[in-house]
């Protein structure tokens, strides 16, 4: 049983910021796939730029999360409650890694060279293939779909702890947990 | 958790998850405003039965291939290597407007010609050329209405109503087409900045300009075949490559590089970029343009776009018609 009173400090700010992060590059990936604006190429680029050092990030994050301890889960939590908390957040990672995946492959199999902030260009790993990208453009749509969700219920299951269990699991995360 | 839990809290919670779940819903749905979106305009111009597979504008046409052999005319004026003298590939797309990819050659009223430029570095300029020199209208959703008009019979009723249209449809009256693709001028239409190595910009658009003397009309062994046009230019290339000239034109300050509708005055500054030459020609199912989305903001380094309303416009309907081209492959 892990006895940490709550995350480590480097987990807590990548939560965080990440969470910033990632809403915005989904709120900026649903408006731009619609917009006839004149702001439209601006938010792409953005999105890519950003998409790209979410992917950094997600990578220092899983490397974080296997080094360091996790809090446990308050002992009277139901066995299903465990397990759910459990495979959403799997499913988070999962979606974390796939998006900005799917996002760098796609532009490559659409022969778009990828231009970090307008500095840094970014070698192509697949060939340009026409049904390549119809499959990771899909992917990139369904799971930011799925990730939508997850995000739903993971936002309601921590207001849950933090406003109606009252448990301290939100403080885990916030870093106000007194032990 | 013995306590009893007052009902506000539970409010609290299901209020700030709905208010979550309802920003994503209208960031995905534009609800509730009414504006045309690129999924409504690619509907459109796909019609009641898409053509699965197929572009959903610019259905018909086939995939050309050669190279893009540049003079260094514009090397003072942007920093993108490909402009500096010397020869850079390209895949190129030429094609007639309509979303049907059956459709006779010769009822179009719109033929194109589009480009794929692509450095031995990775840089990239693509571009989707169309016969008009200009643009009727200067707004997407004034676009969406020319198209809605243009199918239900009321384009004169249109017209009428967007005095912008008149450089248009003063073209449209002089225009009459050629008979092979290989001698029509393709007009960027919008236009776009050569960025210089100082950073200065300069305002310009181009076209492509043919090197073969004119025909008239098809010649008479294709003219009765849907493909007329497409069988013309594939005779036409076995015996020697197809050349145009790509002419800049040199915005001055009191020109709108951000209006489509307008012509600039023809004593402009005009500067030959180079010459594309076509070698091959490919069907398109079968050639390498298939897989490419001849989206024009896609720019190497040395070009930017302007804050033409059309121009910026097409990236995302290009890329809705793509999406639902790959899926359907
Ligand atoms: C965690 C990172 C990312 C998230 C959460 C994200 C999210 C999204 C979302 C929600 C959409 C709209 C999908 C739809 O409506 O079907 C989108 C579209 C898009 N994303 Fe991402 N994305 C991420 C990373 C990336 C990266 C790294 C790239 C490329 C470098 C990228 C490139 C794109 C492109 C090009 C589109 C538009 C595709 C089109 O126009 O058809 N994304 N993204
Ligand atoms: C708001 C304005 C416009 C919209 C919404 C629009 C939409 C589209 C769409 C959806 C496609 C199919 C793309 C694909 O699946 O690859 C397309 C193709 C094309 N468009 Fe436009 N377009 C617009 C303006 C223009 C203008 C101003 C020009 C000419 C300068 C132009 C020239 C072309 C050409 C040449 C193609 C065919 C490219 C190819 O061969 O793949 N379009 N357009």
């Amino acid at each position: 049983m892990s006895k940490v009173p709550q995350f480590s400090r480097a987990a807590r700010w990548l939560h965080w910021s990440m969470a910033l992060l990632l809403l915005s590059l989904l709120f900026a990936g649903l408006t731009m796939v619609r917009a006839l604006e004149p702001w439209q190429l601006t938010l792409l680029q953005l999105h890519k730029s950003f998409g790209l050092v979410a992917l950094v990030l997600v990578l220092i994050r899983l490397w974080v999360r296997m080094r360091t301890q996790a809090p446990a889960l308050p002992a009277d939590l139901a066995a299903w409650q465990r397990v759910s908390a459990r495979l959403s957040h799997i499913g988070l990672y999962a979606c974390m890694l796939a998006m900005p995946v799917s996002g760098y492959l796609m532009q490559n199999a659409a022969g778009r060279p990828l231009e970090v902030f307008g500095v840094l260009t970014l070698p192509a790993l697949l060939e340009v293939d026409l049904a390549v990208y119809g499959m990771l453009r899909e992917v990139h749509g369904w799971v930011a779909l799925a990730f939508i969700v997850l995000i739903l219920v993971h936002v309601a299951a921590a207001l849950q702890h933090g406003l109606i269990r009252r448990d301290g699991v939100l403080q885990t995360m916030t870093g106000r947990r007194r032990p | 958790m013995a306590q009893a839990v007052s009902w506000w809290r539970y409010a609290l919670v299901g209020v700030l998850v709905g208010a979550l779940a309802l920003a994503f819903y209208v960031a995905a749905t534009g609800f509730p405003s009414s504006k045309v979106d690129a999924q409504d305009f690619v509907d459109l111009q796909q019609g009641a039965t898409p053509h699965e597979g197929f572009r959903r504008a610019h259905a018909k046409g086939f995939c050309v291939a050669g190279d893009f052999v540049s003079s260094g005319a514009l090397a003072d004026y942007s920093t993108a290597t490909l402009f500096a003298a010397g020869s850079t590939p390209l895949q190129g797309r030429i094609s007639i407007a309509g979303n049907n990819p059956m459709a006779p050659d010769l009822k179009a009223p719109v033929r194109s010609l589009a480009l794929s430029i692509e450095t031995a570095a990775g840089d990239v300029w693509r571009t989707a050329m169309n016969t008009p020199p200009v643009m009727a209208v200067r707004h997407p959703q004034d676009f969406y209405q020319q198209l809605v008009a243009l199918g239900n019979g009321t384009i004169q009723q249109f017209f009428a109503e967007h005095p912008e249209s008149a450089t248009f449809r003063e073209w449209a009256a002089g225009y009459r087409a050629s008979g092979s693709f290989a001698t029509e001028v393709y007009h960027s239409i919008n236009a776009f900045y050569l960025v210089a190595a100082n950073g200065e910009r300069q305002a310009v658009r181009w076209r492509a300009v043919p090197r073969a003397e004119l025909v008239d009309t098809v010649p008479a062994e294709f003219a009765d075949s849907d493909d007329a046009l497409q069988q013309e230019f594939t005779a036409r290339l076995r015996e020697q490559p197809v050349v145009f000239d790509l002419v800049f034109t040199l915005a001055e300050a009191s020109d709108d590089e951000t209006d489509p509708t307008v012509l600039w005055p023809a004593a402009r500054t005009e500067i030959v970029a180079g010459q594309i030459v076509l070698r091959s020609a490919t069907a398109q199912l079968e050639g390498d343009c298939n897989a490419i989305n001849f989206d024009p903001l896609v720019l190497p380094d040395g070009m930017a776009p302007t804050a033409d309303k059309i121009l910026r416009a097409r990236s995302a309907a290009y890329a809705e018609s793509y999406r639902r081209r790959a899926r359907e492959q």
